[in-house]
């Protein structure tokens, strides 16, 4: 009696700590976000990533539609390439769509935002390994103030 | 004169020390495996895992807690209150989950462990099954150090997940941050491997060290009731100093090059 | 008269005290063989040595004639299958009932079934008056009783040799008296050779057949009960009598307690 309920108490503890693994590896870690769907692939050329990194979120209006699968650099343009891995329930923007790196709050992550664009006859939906044009990347803060110092000297 | 003789005997002792523990670690381990000492090594996990289960648990929950309050005042004044998942769950997968475990891990199992032992010692119970013509390594120590082994790591990573959880109750609960935010951002930033293994990694050093401080200093002390108090309190002096020392160097290790 | 124990000329020291010099003790076979000597001089260092837990640092101990200080560690213990301690403080196994304490040489040594088990253990307790107490845990006996069970543990292997490290101290009369009969039945009914242990010394003239006293290092005197009683040393008169001053100084080594406490005369 006595030595079955210490085997269903350790029984219960390697239950227990399955759980934790799971909560870790799932919600925590999210160890599947790749699973979770089919996804297409796109990608972008950025100037300038910023601190873009891998798994960061792909957003439209602050809904997350993908993430960043890799970002490599181009070998002959010298220019980052960002491959996203796009859900593909969401598979109907137009070719027009645009991307840009931005941040959330004052020191938050970054992310990719997606701006889908404008539709009309003859503009295609993107496919799985398409090029983004239009891109804007990152806003780099040592770029911002060397322009600002840089437009006051003209002014005076 | 008399006290470099002094630092030489306490020196050539000290190794002698070393070299019984690693005998006794290595007369524990390489002892051929019986069957018979599998129900003994669950006994020994529910003694030193199960029950320290509830300080575990109610320890993380609250310094997941406490995580989340210190950390929202400090990150809402820039706005970057959603970082607080990310914040919460590295912190206690690299850091706490682990070093915190093997700290009250020493104290809550490690020193009953080396009372255990340093008594038995002491009530001719391990001479016994020696004359019994059974090995105590194989029938004492083997069980317990497995089950520390064993139960460590899974105490961490409890206590890992149950801080992440208190966290997300004060954080989001209680303080207003969006749950949405606290679990993406937290996903986006920690990584299986460097995160979540490494602290694992970190938990079984711990716990290698932790049981095995125990454990010898239960079987080497003096069988005396000072012998053994006095072996009990340096069990979880030692043990917590090695896994704060170990600690930087792990982290060193694993987290200081990129 | 064949032996089953013989230690032959051993010296043993602990850390720079010299404990033994020089002693020679035949146990011989299906006789109780008591050793007797004051507190302090290691008689319990001497049955671990038998055991084979403490090596000596000159001489030899042989166990049916195999010498216990030449074997490997494997043939020790299978050697120390065939012996059994009964320690002072009974080293029952705190965590275990009294059946399994008795029941754990056997399934530790043994492929018995359970049942078989049960049966064994019913006989040895019944042996040792503690059948009715198998339930219990070691902490809700008495010490009399601790010592019985340890008794019955030791006995449950049948093995050839059992040690009693000082069975009789801190028991009441009855107790003693319990135990005086038990190691004496049991060493008749079991034709088991025992060495006990002791410094009660009316206790052991009782039941001892051979005896051993030993002091200062040495033996200082064997015989059979009766030639003790009759020994013209000193020493061991002053042992068995109890005296407070004699061979054995009343006072530990020291200096002269004048010279101690007003300097040393000029």
């Amino acid at each position: 009696m006595n030595k079955y309920r210490v085997e269903l108490m350790v029984g219960v503890f390697v239950l227990l700590t399955i759980g934790a693994i799971l909560l870790l590896s799932l919600k925590v870690a999210n160890q599947t976000i790749t699973n979770q769907g089919d996804t297409y692939t796109l990608f972008a050329k950025f100037d300038n990533i910023g601190g873009l990194k891998e798994r960061s979120a792909v957003k439209v209006g602050g809904v997350i539609i993908g993430r960043v699968a890799s970002i490599k650099l181009d070998r002959e343009d010298f220019t980052p390439v960002v491959e996203l891995s796009i859900l593909q329930e969401y598979n109907e923007f137009p070719e027009t769509s645009s991307v840009s790196i931005l941040t959330s709050g004052l020191l938050g992550e970054q992310y990719v935002g997606f701006q889908p664009g404008f539709t009309i006859d003859g503009i295609e939906n993107l496919k799985d390994g398409d090029y983004l044009q239009d891109t804007k990347s990152a806003l780099v803060l040592e770029d911002l103030i060397g322009q600002f110092l840089f437009n006051r000297g003209k002014d005076e | 004169m008399n006290a470099i003789h002094a630092l030489g005997v306490k020196t050539i002792s000290r190794f002698a020390a070393a070299g019984r523990a690693a005998l006794m670690l290595f007369g524990a381990l390489f002892a051929v495996p019986r069957v018979k000492n599998i129900p003994l090594t669950i006994k020994q996990v529910y003694v030193v895992g199960v029950q320290s289960l509830l300080i575990i648990l109610v320890s993380g929950l609250f310094i997941g807690m406490v995580m989340a309050l210190q950390g929202y005042t400090i990150l809402v004044d820039y706005g970057a209150e959603a970082s607080l998942g990310p914040m919460v769950a590295l912190s206690l997968l690299r850091e706490l989950g682990p070093v915190v475990t093997a700290l009250l891990f020493a104290g809550r199992a490690g020193s009953a462990l080396t009372a255990e032992i340093g008594l038995m010692k002491a009530t001719e119970q391990l001479s016994s099954l020696e004359m019994m013509a059974v090995d105590p390594l194989r029938r004492v120590v083997a069980p317990r150090f497995w089950a520390g082994l064993i139960s460590m790591p899974m105490l961490a990573l409890l206590f890992s997940a149950i801080g992440i959880l208190g966290g997300h109750l004060v954080g989001v609960d209680w303080l207003g941050v969006d749950s949405g935010s606290y679990w993406s951002i937290m996903q986006s930033t920690v990584d299986f491997d460097k995160d979540v293994l490494n602290g694992i990694i970190k938990s079984f050093v711990f716990a290698t060290v932790v049981t095995w401080i125990a454990i010898f200093k239960g079987y080497d002390c003096i069988p005396t009731s000072e012998g053994i108090s006095k072996a009990t309190t340096e069990t979880v002096v030692f043990s917590s100093l090695a896994v704060l020392g170990l600690d930087f160097v792990l982290t060193a290790l694993m987290f200081g090059i990129e | 008269m064949d032996n089953l124990v013989e230690i032959d000329d051993i010296t043993f020291s602990r850390g720079d005290r010299l404990i033994y010099d020089g002693i020679t003790i035949g146990v011989p076979k299906g006789k109780i063989t008591a050793v007797m000597g004051p507190s302090g001089i290691g008689k319990t260092t001497l049955l671990r040595l038998i055991g084979g837990q403490l090596l000596p640092d000159n001489g030899d101990i042989r166990f049916d004639n195999a010498s216990i200080v030449k074997m490997s560690r494997g043939e020790l213990y299978e050697t120390r299958r065939r012996m059994s301690m009964l320690f002072q403080s009974g080293a029952l196994f705190t965590d275990m009932t009294v059946f399994d304490n008795v029941a754990f040489p056997l399934r530790e040594h043994t492929k018995l079934s359970e049942d078989i088990i049960a049966t064994i253990v019913a006989l040895k307790l019944q042996a040792v008056g503690l059948r009715g107490a198998a339930s219990l845990m070691p902490s809700e006996l008495s010490g009399g009783m601790a010592r019985r069970a340890a008794l019955a543990r030791a006995i449950a292997l049948d093995p050839d040799l059992i040690m009693f490290d000082e069975p009789f101290a801190g028991q009441d009369p009855i107790s003693m008296g319990v135990l005086v009969k038990l190691i004496r039945e049991l060493n008749d009914a079991l034709n088991l050779t025992s060495v006990v242990v002791t410094h009660d010394v009316t206790e052991v003239l009782t039941i001892a057949d051979y005896i051993y006293i030993l002091a200062d290092k040495r033996v200082i005197g064997q015989g059979t009960a009766q030639q003790i009683r009759e020994s013209d040393s000193e020493l061991v008169q002053q042992f068995l009598k109890g005296q407070a001053d004699g061979p054995v100084p009343f006072h530990y080594p020291a200096q002269n307690i004048e010279e101690a406490m007003f300097g040393a005369n000029p």
